[in-house]
């Protein structure tokens, strides 16, 4: 659908006025929405049938305040707009408009009609204005704005049918916008712009004057060339939008007067108090507003980390299961081993995760749909503010439990550029669902599991906790280290609506659920697979002729050894002096200290671009050079049974255990992470001061952590 | 000078004028209009943000941010 003549219609709107749910109605597209600001992160594309045949592109854009951004989320829908040279600038636009909220949102759309781009409003939550008393005259209003109106309801679906005949009209007769500029500025100055810019409608010019550093289609020396010009004329871009800001509310507010009837000023009543209101009373009280976000964390992490360990046992259990009865009704060869050691353990791995995924999201996704995320925001401001952060930072940290890729992305709705960096950078150190297997498999090793505290808690469910309010509150420290050192290009502000609450639609819910619980097995999976893969090779494979003859030295050198006793230890042999083995013998004096050996450090090469791995890894390994007995042939059990060579000891002791877990709790081991930072950051500085504070913070940490317990 | 800081719960308020001219624009385009009445409705835990009612839905910002707008008592 990239053809340059399909129609192209841009949906655009206020934060929270319903465009993702119109788009899913038109579209049929089944899109993320939610109930909180900043949602929409980037354009979605979809396609609406508009008449029998006849099929247009349909464009969702992040919503905005208005055309003037104040977010780096904000600041591409002004890219598209005001550029008609971009792919996807729009043949038409639909604002859609919350009625309840007419005035604000009426803003927006006189900027965009003054665009140049035919505009068709959709009033949207019309049902809701009336309930506060507002009754309007939509035909009226058509009439005085010069535009079609439709009034829908994106959620039900509703008004569609006059949707579709408002922008068929809108596209056939391509109403023009009034070119006169809303507030009046020096014709010379719009004319030096078209003359050394190119031919736009004024408002486009001035447009691309007052926000010239925003626009990615102009060169660094045409920036210049702006900055000259505003001089020259003495123009002040801050005092004009100020200015045409107050203008247009003057020009909305004469138009609502004729087109809206409110029966609230006729009766002289209070405003009605709605059911947010009184929700509010409690949620953002500053004792039980507390009180209650604490609770639904503790039950979300009670439902991943209880709840979802069925479904997990069932996942683990069933792929050892297959990996045994392949093992016996295969022919034993290297094909059958790359098969069950190597891929099967792999798919496992990220399989053993979807469970805990999908709590998670179920849980983030009902908080964001019912706009409780917003009053988190709220009461967790002043706090966060502390530590540089601010209350937007709140939805990438908790959404850093689940994974740090999308959380980094929604930190774009945050406006001050300081604050946005610091929560980008600390947000990997949240525990993400990828370290939860890595927690899970080494805490039952070294944490007992019968043992309660005060008779209630289960100790290793603790422990678990202990771990991610480690991470919690290593990202406020480092957020606050950083605050002292990096210096702010701007004030940072927290100006945000608190949008009414809402009933989630579960269908949004599983949706958003489905989606990253597939981008997870897909995505992520894909490298596990391949690291899998690749690992059981160089732990097949040594060197030379090496793997051949140790089979022959084994038996040389053990000649008391038979049966299973000897195939464990040729295979742990094969495994030292495969090439995995040299990669970590080869790195075992750095991780000495730690108390780690060339196994575990396998485990670390290989997780070094995604953390979760390491499980994998481990399975590998240790399916490889150890025994496969049928009971025990769970990662657990076999790391369990793992012999420290020096000490004659288990292995796994709580030195070695906690001194893993904290490693992997701090350390930087995620490619996908760091080039999304890149992304979003656009320079490799930030990326590489993540990198390493991370590392290094980890390997201390990690180094402390076994000597004194050891 | 009387702002919108110094209003306590429940209290009505009309803008008359800003006095941080970059905050200004953000403010009016959610709509904060001089002229405009606001009621402050809540207040975060330890005072800061506020919330308040303006042109019929809710908005918070912080105490610094509120002591920005200028208000006259209604």
């Amino acid at each position: 659908m990239t053809l340059a003549n399909v129609t192209r219609i841009a949906l655009i709107g206020n934060p929270n006025a319903g465009k993702s749910s119109l788009f899913n109605t038109l579209t049929g597209l089944n899109q993320k929405t939610g109930n909180f600001p900043g949602v929409t992160m980037d354009k979605l594309t979809g396609v609406w049938e508009l008449e029998p045949g006849r099929n247009v592109e349909v464009l969702d854009l992040p919503g905005i305040y208005s055309i003037y951004p104040k977010s780096i989320d904000e600041e591409l829908v002004i890219n598209i707009l005001a550029n008609p040279k971009h792919p996807d600038y729009p043949d038409m636009a639909i604002v859609v408009a919350d009625a309840s909220n007419l005035k604000r949102n009426l803003l927006l759309f006189s900027q965009v009609r003054d665009l140049g781009i035919p505009t068709v409003l959709a009033l949207n939550m019309i049902d809701v204005a009336e309930n506060q008393g507002y009754v309007i005259n939509s035909l009226k209003l058509a009439r005085e704005l010069n535009v079609e109106v439709a009034e829908i309801n994106a959620k039900k679906g509703i008004g569609v049918g006059g949707l579709k005949l408002a922008a068929i009209k809108t596209l056939k007769h391509r109403y023009a916008s009034n070119d006169a500029l809303p507030l009046p500025v020096s014709e010379q100055l719009i004319e030096d712009v078209q003359k050394q810019f190119g031919e736009a409608d004024p408002y486009r010019s001035l447009l691309w004057l007052m926000e010239h550093d925003r626009m990615k289609m102009f060169s660094e020396e045409q920036r210049e060339s702006f900055d000259h010009l505003m001089e020259k004329h003495h123009f002040e871009s801050k005092k004009y939008k100020s200015a045409e800001t107050v203008r247009r509310y003057e020009q909305i507010s004469e138009v609502v007067e004729r087109c809206v009837i409110n029966l609230n000023r006729q009766w002289d009543a209070e405003p009605v108090k709605t059911w947010t209101d009184r929700l509010d009373k409690v949620f953002i009280h500053s004792f039980w507003g507390y009180l209650i976000f604490l609770s639904i964390l503790f039950v979300m992490f009670q439902a991943v980390f209880t709840w979802a360990t069925y479904p997990m046992d069932l996942i683990d259990g069933g792929v050892a299961q297959l990996n045994d009865w392949l093992k016996e009704i295969l022919p034993e060869s290297a094909l059958t081993g790359l098969l069950t050691d190597g891929l099967i353990a792999g798919v496992g791995g990220v399989l053993i995760f979807v469970p805990q995924i999908a709590f998670l999201f179920l849980f983030i996704s009902l908080l964001e749909e019912t706009g409780y995320m917003s009053r988190v925001m709220f009461i967790m401001d002043k706090m966060m503010r502390r530590f540089g952060l601010n209350g937007k930072s709140v939805v990438p940290l908790i959404s850093g439990i689940a994974c740090a890729v999308p959380a980094i992305m929604s930190t774009r709705s945050i406006g001050s550029w300081k604050d946005r960096l610091i929560t980008i950078l600390v947000t990997p150190l949240m525990s993400c669902s990828a370290r939860l297997p890595i927690y899970t498999v080494l805490i039952a090793l070294v944490v007992p599991e019968k043992n309660t505290l005060f008779g209630v808690f289960n100790l290793q469910g603790v422990a678990l906790f202990g771990l991610y309010l480690l991470g919690f509150f290593m990202a406020l420290f480092s957020a606050w280290v950083l605050k002292k050192i990096l210096r702010a290009k701007e004030r940072s502000y927290f100006i945000m609506e608190l949008p009414t609450y809402k009933g989630p639609r579960f269908k949004h819910v599983a949706i958003s659920i489905y989606n990253s619980v597939r981008a997870f097995v897909f995505e992520a999976g894909k490298i596990i697979v391949a690291i899998s893969i690749v690992l059981w090779v160089f732990a097949s494979y040594g060197p030379g002729d090496s793997m051949a003859k140790i089979e022959e030295q084994v038996r040389v050198n053990n000649p008391s050894l038979t049966g299973v006793d000897l195939t464990n230890k040729i295979a742990s042999e094969k495994l030292e002096n495969s090439y995995a083995g040299h990669f970590g013998k080869l790195i075992e004096p750095a991780i000495k200290p730690l108390g780690y050996d060339w196994k575990i450090g396998i485990a670390l090469i290989t997780s070094f671009a995604a953390r979760e791995v390491f499980v994998g890894t481990m399975s590998t390994i240790y399916s490889l050079g150890g025994e496969v007995d049928d009971e025990n042939a769970t990662i657990k059990n076999r790391m369990r049974a793992e012999i420290n060579p020096d000490t004659g000891k288990p292995m796994y002791d709580a030195a070695l255990g906690f001194s893993l877990l904290i490693f992997y709790a701090f350390a930087m081991q995620c490619m996908s992470t760091l080039a999304t930072t890149y992304r979003e950051t656009k320079s490799w500085k930030y990326p590489l001061i993540q990198f390493g504070y991370m590392t290094t913070l980890a390997y201390v940490a990690a180094f402390l952590v076994y000597q004194i317990l050891s | 000078m009387l702002t919108l800081a110094d209003l306590r719960i429940g209290e009505h308020g009309e803008i008359t004028g800003f006095t941080d001219e970059i905050l200004s624009l953000k403010l009016l385009e959610m709509g904060c209009l001089p002229g405009t009445e606001v009621i402050l409705t809540h207040h975060a835990p330890f005072g800061d943000p506020i919330a308040l009612k303006v042109s019929g839905y809710t908005l918070t910002m912080r105490r610094e941010e509120a002591a920005t707008i200028q208000i006259k008592r209604k």
